[in-house]
């Protein structure tokens, strides 16, 4: 096996071969100062992520296993992030989708589905500033919902507020004012989930309202709006005030559960706030639409353990990932410590060999993220048409979702760096 | 100035009562274009010798000029420059498998900025070419028999125009008829160059190519011969 096909032609400067008598080099002796210099920076790096690229692509299997790792690490933290901010999002549903300029809340109301009343007096007081236009009371409380096809119930929210007052709106309630202002009737949130009955199509069959029954009480849905499930009610109903009694007879009309204030046109909303705030005694909160969601959102982040759980699912997911990561780098270089002992010995220096390795975490990073990132929006379509999550894959997340797999690949490059030591050119010989 | 020049060079292993010298008081020339074989039995130290003359390893006692280098207390950043200007043949050929010959030849090139990718490769056929491997450049390692894959690091060693070459046992691994053909190219390519050659080897079939033997025992330079013819 070791047949040496000898040269097509006689090497012309080999003179024993050609017969002539011993001569000078033909080629004289390239001058190899010590002035010959290497690569720039940039130029010795695209080297050593191409010797990278090659070395990962010549073994296929091995490239395909830490690229599915990768993959897996990449999938896992966007399914935790995305979970974690439909949740948050659906928990703040309610209260996001309440238009209004201001908002009273009682300091003590932790999140909306147990809210502690506040005086409905204080709706009369804020009218006291001249650019207050309008407030109203609004009234929450959960009842029962009979599924009007299968009969079974389930917890409603309800939403008590004087919607023909126009100071609080919905998505969709605009068209329905007039027809909420009749005895027992409401608007059903059309995203509440299925087990609440097929509102939608029975109201297009019907063309008109159909009967349903909350609380024991029959009620008539006239129109649909827009609000979705969140964590303290999987639906929704808004009425008008005076339906909210009839339906929760207990409630005293004097307690409120939110205030909200329309302020005149044209009014500065902080300064408006900072005076209502001034006028108002301690026991009510001014707040904004923006500071309400986040005080609702704050307590699921805060007062739950939602959000370490998310938190913490894809530090596992990029933990595991660097591992993979790290036993692919690590073996990759065990396996060739001779060629990397080799290149030393050839004067590639081990800033060079370095950028191989952290080269070849770079190539991991990028080829695990871009279809990890084709899976996820995949995953994220399916996942929400079957959990009504609003699950979103935007810019900045794909960006910082990358930051996290590409510090994730860069941090085993990093640990398995330190195994290019054992590449002792010394030990060549 | 000669290309290698050794003054008093001593070497140990170990620290405290585990030291165990393997060079004592060794003084060696290789001067322009010669070809020197560095014999002796297994233990005597040559093939430490090598890797301190090629940089390798740091210097502990004595002189040792190579290339008009000091190595003597040089940094590690200046030896690795050194490496730069001396080509390395070993006793298995070391070849990166995932690369074709003719990459590989060319890996000895990408330290040097004055080539680009274009002439790097073309440089690297020609040397194949040189060693007789026309038509072999686009197999990798595995593709290639034992004595074609050390004519490629022939190429390899050769491809920077080296000031020197080093070669620890070249023909080790090869039968007599390879390891005959690589040595003798390397004789000759290295000849046509002016390089000069230093070889550890034990091998007798190969005696015949050099300019001179330096034999060693025992870490001491025992005699140096000069071939005659």
């Amino acid at each position: 096996m070791n047949d040496v096909p000898r040269p097509e032609k006689l090497l012309p400067w080999a003179p024993e071969r050609t017969g002539e008598p011993h001569a000078a080099p033909p080629v004289p002796a390239p001058a190899t100062g010590p002035s010959r210099r290497g690569p720039g920076f940039a130029a010795s790096t695209l080297l050593a992520v191409r010797l990278a690229w090659r070395q990962l692509w010549s073994e296929k299997a091995r490239l395909a296993s830490a690229i599915a790792g990768v993959l897996f690490a990449c999938v896992l933290v966007f399914m935790q992030l995305g979970f974690r901010g439909a949740l948050f999002e659906s928990a703040t549903n309610l209260i996001g989708s309440m238009r209004g300029d201001l908002f009273l809340m009682h300091p003590l109301t932790l999140a909306s589905f147990r809210p502690e009343p506040l005086p409905r007096v204080r709706a009369q007081q804020a009218l006291a500033l001249p650019e207050v236009e309008r407030a109203a009371p609004i009234y929450l409380a959960q009842s029962t919902w009979r599924n009007p096809v299968d009969g079974t119930r389930r917890t409603i929210q309800l939403i008590g507020v004087d919607t023909a007052a126009g100071v609080l709106d919905f998505p969709g309630l605009a068209p329905l004012v007039d027809q909420l202002k009749r005895a027992d009737t409401v608007a059903f949130d059309q995203r509440s989930r299925p087990e609440f009955g097929p509102i939608e199509r029975l109201l297009a069959e019907r063309g008109g309202p159909i009967e349903a029954e909350i609380g024991n009480r029959r009620m008539e849905v006239v129109g649909l709006i827009e609000i979705g499930p969140s964590f303290g009610a999987d639906g929704n109903v808004v009425l008008s005030e005076v339906n909210f009694r009839r339906v929760v007879k207990e409630r005293q009309v004097a307690a409120v559960d939110l205030v909200a204030i329309k302020l005149r046109p044209g009014t500065d909303l902080g300064a408006a706030q900072a005076r209502l705030r001034a006028v108002l005694p301690p026991d009510v909160m001014v707040m904004t639409q923006a500071e309400l969601r986040a005080h609702e959102r704050r307590y699921w982040e805060e007062a739950t353990p939602i959000g370490f759980i998310f938190a913490f699912g894809s530090i596992m997911g990029l933990v595991v990932g660097m591992v993979i990561v790290y036993q692919i780098l690590f073996s990759d270089i065990a396996g060739h410590l001779k060629e990397y002992a080799t290149l030393k010995a050839m004067g590639y220096s081990g800033l060079y060999l370095s950028r191989v390795v952290l080269g070849a975490a770079l190539i991991l990073a990028v080829a695990g993220f871009l279809p990890g990132l084709a899976l996820s929006f995949f995953l994220y379509d399916l996942v929400g048409s079957a959990t009504f999550l609003p699950l979103r894959l935007d810019l900045q997340m794909g960006l910082s979702v990358f930051a996290m797999i590409f510090c994730m690949c860069a941090s085993a490059g990093l640990l398995a760096v330190r195994k290019l030591r054992d590449a002792n050119p010394a030990d060549m010989f | 100035m000669n290309p290698v020049e050794l003054r008093g060079v001593c070497y140990a292993y170990g620290t405290g009562d585990l030291r165990r010298p393997v060079l004592r008081d060794v003084d060696l020339t290789v001067g322009a274009g010669e070809i020197v074989l560095l014999t002796g039995p297994s233990g005597s130290g040559k093939t430490t010798l090598l890797t301190l003359i090629g940089a390798l390893r740091a210097m502990q006692e004595g002189s040792a000029r190579v290339l008009g280098e000091e190595l003597t207390g040089a940094s590690e950043a200046t030896r690795v420059r050194l490496r730069r200007r001396i080509g390395f043949i070993f006793q298995n050929h070391n070849l990166l498998g995932f690369l074709t010959a003719r990459q590989n030849v060319a890996m000895a090139l990408e330290q040097d900025s004055a080539l680009d990718e274009r002439a790097r490769l073309a440089r690297a056929g020609e040397l194949l070419a040189a060693v007789g491997l026309g038509g072999h450049e686009d197999r990798v390692p595995a593709k290639l028999s034992g004595g074609q894959r050390q004519r490629v690091s022939v190429a390899r060693a050769l491809a920077a125009d080296p000031g020197l070459v080093l070669a620890d046992e070249p023909t080790a691994a090869l039968d007599k008829a390879s390891g005959h053909e690589v040595v003798k190219l390397l004789r000759d390519l290295a000849k046509s160059r002016g390089v000069p050659i230093l070889l550890v080897t034990h091998d007798p079939r190969i005696l015949d190519i050099a300019d001179r033997i330096v034999a060693m025992e025992d870490g001491r330079i025992v005699n140096a011969d000069e071939v005659v013819g």
